[in-house]
């Protein structure tokens, strides 16, 4: 049947205003829960870089454990600490986006640092990491012992890596090799960590981790991302060490 | 007496069908194995491609479809006969994107993990053909609870096909079923060390798989293309 066209105007308004008004009341009445999962999300990454926690389900309990052990600050690539944002808000580690962040200049950005506390004492630092993997971006945090040379830790994030390929970064088998790693040499000079091509391999140095096989290049993905960041980071070490020795 | 008399007529004018009556026993039960939207329509390769690598994330994805299928062709059911014909499709777009945005916010807001690994997807059941063609093809023309019914036939039609893939997926490419190892325990037991098959982690493997359940079906049902 054939309608005027003020009847298919008055429908595509009428249309729009419901679809929309229910899809704006659902995003306005879900956001508080949407916030809380990304934030849960964030600190689940942070934890696990320093401890499994694939065993608590608790969501809160997760929350409790991070704002009793965990600190955070902000530094520049010269390793000062920063209190407020270019617009003036106060910095809050756990805000910034480091997806956001990866795209400016080394210099601009902001890089956040998450301590670890034990006993009232720094168990562990913790860097995020962003770069780029084989398909999408990749991400990880990677916690460093009291010495800020040592891997204590590290946990890896992606977007869209192979499964069961490059997306065996995630599994806790793999991030395990990395720990007890080093990344600086003897003469303290920074070599980070590579992952090597092939799996399986023996007699491998305190610099190298064991590779994935099938999935060179996002290994090699994460040793520049990882290379990279820890260069950033390399100034904030410097001055830890010389602070605590 | 009397009152029998009375009521009769009413009953021989509208002969209420019943509530699951064969024809309507037919309507679920066709897109489920003869007219499969899947391995007979062939609608909805892509994603049944894309998600199928694990089960869980699977079973999300099913029952999304569902519910999407199942509420657009109820909703667009009841305003069929004000739906202005020339955009019908606009429309039925738009009900459809809604309807997909509402499971993507909800499920970003109670299960962050499975919308990570599906966010992308979720957001492709608009695209999903299956969705469209049984609004098109049925919800414009029939009552809403016909309609919900056909959703309903369609929906799982889909999703045991997913599933199925699925399975055979983990199993071979993961070794695990729902997460829980199977070849470890296995290997184990034999004292050797199952392979897992890197090509059912890819795309290809639901090909394949796909493939061999077409085969099978049509083997079964005697379907010929014409």
């Amino acid at each position: 049947m054939q309608r005027s066209n003020t009847y298919i105007i008055i429908f595509s308004i009428a249309l729009t205003i419901i679809l929309g008004g229910a899809l704006s009341l659902t995003s306005v009445g879900l956001k508080p829960l949407q916030d809380k999962q990304v934030e849960l999300d964030t600190k689940k990454k942070i934890l696990g870089a320093v401890m499994d926690i694939s065993n608590i389900e608790d969501p809160n309990e997760i929350l409790r454990i991070y704002s009793e052990r965990v600190r955070s600050l902000v530094v520049d690539i010269e390793g000062n600490e920063l209190t407020t944002d270019p617009k003036g808000n106060p910095y809050v580690a756990e805000n910034v986006n480091i997806q956001k962040n990866s795209k400016l200049d080394p210099k601009d950005r902001a890089y956040p640092v998450f301590m670890f506390i034990e006993n009232g004492e720094v168990e562990a630092y913790i860097f995020p990491t962003f770069g780029a993997g084989l398909w999408d971006w990749i991400s990880s945090y990677v916690a460093f012992g009291k010495d800020l040379n040592t891997i204590k830790g590290i946990a890896f994030d992606h977007k869209g890596e192979t499964p069961g390929l490059g997306a065996r970064i995630t599994e806790p088998g793999v991030q395990g090799r990395f720990v007890g790693k080093k990344i600086f040499d003897q003469n303290n000079n920074l070599v980070s960590v590579s992952v090597v091509k092939g799996e399986g391999k023996t007699g491998l140095s305190d610099y190298e981790v064991d590779g994935l096989s099938g999935a060179t290049m996002t290994t090699k993905g994460v040793n520049v991302m990882l290379l990279h960041y820890l260069e950033c980071y390399s100034a904030y070490i410097e001055k830890v060490k010389s602070q605590n020795s | 007496m009397s009152t029998d008399v009375a009521e009769a007529p009413l009953e021989v004018k509208e002969p209420a069908e019943a509530l699951l009556s064969k024809r309507r026993k037919r309507i679920v039960a066709d897109p489920l194995n003869e007219d499969n939207p899947i391995t007979v329509q062939v609608l909805g390769i892509c994603s049944a491609l894309a998600v199928t690598v694990q089960i869980k994330p699977t079973i999300i994805m099913s029952l999304a479809v569902v519910f999407v299928i199942v509420f657009s062709n109820l909703i667009v059911s009841l305003i069929r006969n004000s739906i202005p014909g020339r955009i019908r499709i606009i429309v039925q777009l738009a009900i459809i994107a809604t309807l997909v945005t509402l499971v993507s916010e909800v499920l970003k807001a109670y299960s962050y993990d499975m919308y990570k690994i599906l966010g992308a997807y979720v957001g492709l059941i608009i695209t999903n053909c299956i969705v469209m063609g049984r609004l098109e093809a049925f919800a414009m023309a029939n009552k809403p609870y016909d309609s919900v019914l056909d959703g309903l036939g369609s929906g799982f039609g889909y999703a045991w096909i997913i599933l199925a893939v699925a399975f055979f997926r983990e199993l071979f490419g993961s070794g695990s079923i729902l997460n829980v190892k199977i070849y470890e325990p296995i290997g184990n037991m034999l004292g050797v060390t199952l392979q897992t098959n890197g090509l059912m982690v890819d795309s290809i493997g639901a090909f394949m798989i796909l493939g061999i359940i077409i085969w099978i079906q049509r083997t079964k049902n005697g379907y010929v293309e014409h």
